[in-house]
This record gives structure tokens, C-alpha cells and sequence, in this order.
């Protein structure tokens, strides 16, 4: 705590220390790696997508940033202190999808008994206003909807105003016009300072709402950087012919192909110009059938996080691994 | 908040590790709310001595220092204490299930001070049942024995049942879900005829030397002690102590182990 040099009310992002500092973490759970090796600094302020599909090591990673495991090497760090004790001065909290509530207990009482463990916090008729749970503090958390209960655990998460959150798929559910409203009250948050790390399955989502997507893939980040970035490592097109007998490393040398898969008879070529290859292979090959297609985020993300890929090879061509 | 960043030195520690009142309160009402524990704590004990130790021919006969009624009565005391510290102990299996537990960890409430709140209520809910027992016996006025050895009966039977708040935040720990009671019930009614609370047995046969061995025999007999007098015997205060460093250790075993995933 005593080498954090920050500038108080007028301090600048760049002079604080980062929200989130993690250091050559791996994780392994006896035979299994679950995570292989993550260096990722998040600054404050920032709002944070973390992409990857199941299994790539997601949880794991917030697990550790929220000090509920320990990192088997590696250190984690939440503003400069160890997760627990940035826990203990009510600096981290954490929206889960499912569960974290307590059927038996009223709405009202569910925020006071969470809201007495911190040692400040905002008065809890002020927070069940906010939250828009102050019609229902009386009912009880079981007989409140999936929307309630979820309104409930914002609710909670907020009340030490914390200056980390981290949220798991949070508008899972949510229709267009709940998502929106959501994240422009994010968003405020984020601008006095606080961070925001969501992991989502939706590249969409990732890209609209976060400052900066981190993509996991298999133990290990395999991209990082903007939305716009993300999309330009999906940047181009995909050729798609019927070439009976291709010949993938003649193909591969025509210029500008970035990458030539063949499939039996079809071949995919996947190129920022296809224009020019294009037109390559109907004047110099027997190709036809042509189909060409812009290569979506989606694609991306499957190319990035999909297992027949080794994410060490992936991220050469990566923003920054 | 107008800041663009935040200073972590500037937040607080909550003191005792979050350990408060409203929390207390929260626990013990919400302890009181559920119909089952009430019914299984406060009513079930009382309802036994009643059935058991009021109806028989024998009831009025002398035993120690007061008649049989009193010893069913000390027993059913004892008996309720148990099921009411185990229940208290066995909510964290609920609470890991529902993962409540999770969520308490992402708050300044230190470990030891949720096993102390859930032990606090554990007992309470153990008093709340030996005192029970011992209004309806009051009232039924068949149970007769010197104001003194009520007093220190109940108090062994309620102090003695700490072991199984333990016992409960093992099984608990051991077997999540949201109906550990449903388990534990019939098991503690077996352990509960196996330390001498049904029936006596008698200490010299095999019964005898089995029934010493098991968790509900040192309470029963240390609960009882104050209608006879004398010197306790070493076993039944061996048999407590070594319960409760099992049951702790077990407890504390289930925690350690207990990591992320809850």
C-alpha cells in the first residue's frame, strides 16, 4: 500500500497503479493445465471484455484476480495489493450469473447482511432505490425472478463502490433495451475510475461495449488489443472453389494469400484482396464455382480460440500476445 | 466519486473481520423462520419427553436425586441441543450449495468469523431447545428433582452440545447440499440410542462398551451427572473431548480442502 504514488483527486490513468496486474500466472489442477501462462495489466478505468470459449481458462483466471485460488506460479496483484486484502477493503466485487443468494432471506435483508461486512458502504434504502429493487425489498430472494435476483446481485456487488468489478456473461438474458441501458450505466461507472472485466462468449457484445478485448484460448491470451484491432486480425475475405487435385503450396505463393486450406475437392482461400486471386484462379486454374465471403468476427475468434490451432503459432500474427 | 483513478489506501478494513450485529440478527431470525428447524429443535424434544417420559408406570420412581421423569427429561434436553447445534452447523452445507459461501468470500468476512457466527447461532438454537424441554417439564410438573441439578443439568446438556455444532459444520463440509439434515436426522437418532439417551444401558456389557465409544455417550452421561453427584467418570469427559477434536478436526479439514468451485 505505502509505494502507491497516486495524485489523488487529479490523478492521472497513467501515473495509477493498473487495476489488475498478473504475472506469469499458470494454474494447473494436478494434470491439468488450466492455465499455461497469462502476463495482462488492466488499467483503471478500462472496461475489459475477456473472450474465449469454455474451458480456455476464463474462470480460472477471475478466480485468481478475486483470490478465491491461488496462482500455482505467477502473482496476481488488485490495485498494488494482494486480491484478499483489496477484497477486505471492499476494492473488488464480483456479479455472477447463478446462485451467491440466499433463498431464505428477504431482498432487503440480503443487501443489509452484505452491506454490515464492509466497513463503508452506501446506505441500503439509498442502494435498493438505485438498483430499482426497493419495491420487492421485502419479498423474498427466492421468490424473486432471474432479472430481480440479478438486479439484487448488482446491488450487492456495488454497495462498497468497488473500484474492480468483475462480471460474468452479465447480459445474459437481458433484451436489446436492458443491454444498452446497462452498459451506458457501466460506462459512467468506468469514467470515476472503476474497472470493468466481463468475460462473454459474445464476440459482438465484447467488441461494442469493452476498451480492450483480451482473447483466451487454451491456458494462454492469444490476442489483446481493441475492437478494431480483433476485427483486423479477421480482416479479409474467404475464396471458396471447386479445384479437383489443388495444389495448396502452389497457391499459397500467389500474392497476397494469406492462407489455402483444401478440403477435397474445394479449396478455401482466405485473402485481405480476393479480388486478384479471384481472378488468378479462374484464368490460370481449372477452378470454378467460385464463392467469396467476408471472413466475420466470429470466424476470427473461432481461427484465434479454435483447437486445431496452437495459440503460439496463432499469435505471430496476433496485435500482442 | 469525481476521481479518474482510485486510491486503494484511502479504503478501510472493516474491524473484528467483519464480524457484526446485524449479521448476528440476520442469522438468528432467519434460524427462527424456518419451520422445519423449529418444528425438529424446539418441538420434537419437548413432544418426546412428553411421550416417553411422563407416560410410563415407573415415571414417579426415584432415580438419583430426583425421579425417572427427571432423567428422560435430561436426556430429551440433551437430545434437542444436539439436533439444534448440529442444524445450526449443518446450514453451511445449504450455503455452499447455494453458493452463498462464495459470495461471503468476495466480502471483507473472514473464514473464522463466518465458523463463529454459524457456531454463535448453533448454540443459541441449542439453548432455545434445552430451555424448551425444560418449560414443558416445569408445567407437566411429573419430572421432580432439586432446582440445582435442573439448572446444571441444562447447562452441561447445552454446553456439552458445542461438539455437535462442530459435528454439523463437518457433515456440512462433507455433504453439500440443501437437505443435510434429511441424512443427519436418522444418524443422530441412532447415535442417540447408542449413547444412552433412548434407554439406559448398562455399562458392563458389550452395548455397554460399544456405547462408550460413540459420540452421544459422554454428553448423555455428563448431562445426567448432576442427578447422581460424586466424581464424574474420566471416560464420559475423554469421550466429549475426543469427539470435539474429531468433529473439529474434520471441520476444519472440509474447509481447507473447500477451494474455489463452492
Amino acid at each position: 500500500m505505502t509505494q502507491i504514488s497516486l495524485s489523488g483527486a487529479t490523478g492521472t490513468t497513467a501515473a495509477a497503479v493498473p487495476a489488475v496486474q498478473i504475472s506469469g500466472v499458470t494454474k494447473d489442477f494436478g494434470d491439468v493445465y488450466a492455465v499455461r501462462g497469462i502476463d495482462l495489466a488492466l488499467n483503471q478505468g478500462e472496461i475489459v471484455a475477456f473472450l474465449g470459449p469454455n474451458g480456455a481458462g476464463k474462470t480460472t483466471t477471475i478466480d485468481m484476480v478475486l483470490g478465491l485460488s491461488q496462482p500455482t506460479t505467477g502473482s496476481v496483484e488488485v490495485l498494488g495489493l494482494h486480491p484478499r486484502q483489496a477484497i477486505s477493503r471492499g476494492l473488488v466485487s464480483a456479479v455472477m450469473q447463478t446462485g451467491g443468494l440466499l433463498k431464505d432471506l428477504s431482498v432487503r435483508e440480503t443487501v443489509a447482511y452484505t452491506a454490515s461486512l464492509f466497513a463503508d458502504t452506501a446506505p441500503v434504502e439509498d442502494v435498493l432505490r438505485t438498483a430499482g429493487i426497493e419495491p420487492i425489498a421485502d419479498r423474498k430472494v427466492g421468490k424473486c425472478s432471474g432479472g430481480e435476483q440479478q438486479r439484487l446481485r448488482f446491488a450487492m456487488a456495488l454497495l462498497s463502490d468497488p473500484a474492480l468489478l468483475l462480471l460474468d456473461e452479465p447480459t445474459t438474458g437481458m433484451d436489446v433495451e436492458g443491454r444498452r441501458a446497462f452498459w451506458s450505466a457501466i460506462r459512467a461507472d468506468a469514467e470515476k475510475g472503476r474497472t470493468v472485466l466481463f468475460a462473454t462468449h459474445y464476440l459482438e457484445e465484447a467488441d461494442q461495449y469493452a476498451d480492450r478485448i483480451v482473447l483466451i484460448s487454451q491456458g494462454r491470451i492469444v490476442a489483446d488489443g481493441t475492437g478494431s484491432q480483433i476485427k483486423a486480425l479477421a480482416a479479409g475475405r474467404t475464396v471458396r472453389a471447386t479445384l479437383p487435385a489443388a495444389d495448396a503450396s502452389r497457391l499459397s505463393s500467389v500474392a497476397g494469400v494469406e492462407s489455402v486450406d483444401v478440403r477435397g475437392d474445394a479449396v478455401y482461400i482466405h485473402a485481405k484482396d480476393t479480388d486478384e486471386i479471384a481472378r488468378y484462379l479462374l484464368t490460370h486454374t481449372a477452378a470454378h464455382d467460385l464463392e467469396i465471403t467476408a471472413r466475420g468476427l466470429e470466424e476470427a475468434f473461432l481461427s484465434l480460440t479454435g483447437d486445431d490451432h496452437d495459440p503460439t503459432t496463432t499469435t505471430s500474427e496476433g496485435v500482442s500476445a | 466519486m469525481t476521481t479518474h483513478t482510485i486510491d486503494p489506501s484511502l479504503r478501510r478494513v472493516p474491524p473484528f473481520g467483519g464480524f457484526n450485529l446485524t449479521v448476528l440478527g440476520i442469522e438468528l431470525r432467519r434460524m427462527l423462520r424456518n419451520r422445519r428447524t423449529v418444528i425438529i429443535t424446539l418441538i420434537l424434544p419437548a413432544l418426546l419427553y412428553l411421550m416417553i417420559g411422563t407416560n410410563t408406570s415407573d415415571s414417579t420412581q426415584t432415580e438419583g436425586s430426583g425421579n425417572v421423569s427427571a432423567y428422560i427429561l435430561i436426556s430429551m434436553a440433551a437430545y434437542g441441543a444436539v439436533l439444534a447445534s448440529t442444524s445450526g452447523g449443518a446450514m453451511v452445507a445449504t450455503e455452499r450449495t447455494l453458493g452463498w459461501s462464495r459470495q461471503l468470500r468476495l466480502t471483507p468476512l473472514s473464514p473464522i468469523v463466518y465458523i463463529l457466527l454459524k457456531s454463535i447461532v448453533a448454540l443459541a438454537l441449542g439453548a432455545l431447545s434445552v430451555i424448551a424441554v425444560n418449560v414443558v417439564g416445569v408445567f407437566n410438573g411429573e419430572a421432580s428433582m432439586p432446582t440445582h441439578v435442573w439448572i446444571t443439568a441444562a447447562i452441561i446438556a447445552w454446553a456439552g452440545s458445542v461438539v455437535f455444532g462442530a459435528f454439523g459444520l463437518f457433515m456440512g463440509y462433507l455433504l453439500p447440499g440443501e437437505n443435510v439434515m434429511q441424512v443427519i436426522g436418522p444418524l443422530l437418532a441412532g447415535l442417540a440410542a447408542l449413547g444412552g439417551l433412548w434407554f439406559p444401558i448398562n455399562s458392563h456389557s458389550t452395548l455397554g462398551h460399544i456405547s462408550a465409544c460413540t459420540p452421544i455417550y459422554g454428553l448423555a452421561q455428563l448431562a445426567r451427572w448432576p442427578l447422581y453427584g460424586g466424581a464424574p467418570h474420566a471416560v464420559w469427559v475423554i469421550n466429549l473431548v475426543a469427539w470435539l477434536a474429531i468433529f473439529v478436526g474434520g471441520a476444519a479439514w472440509q474447509m481447507s480442502k473447500d477451494t474455489a468451485r463452492v
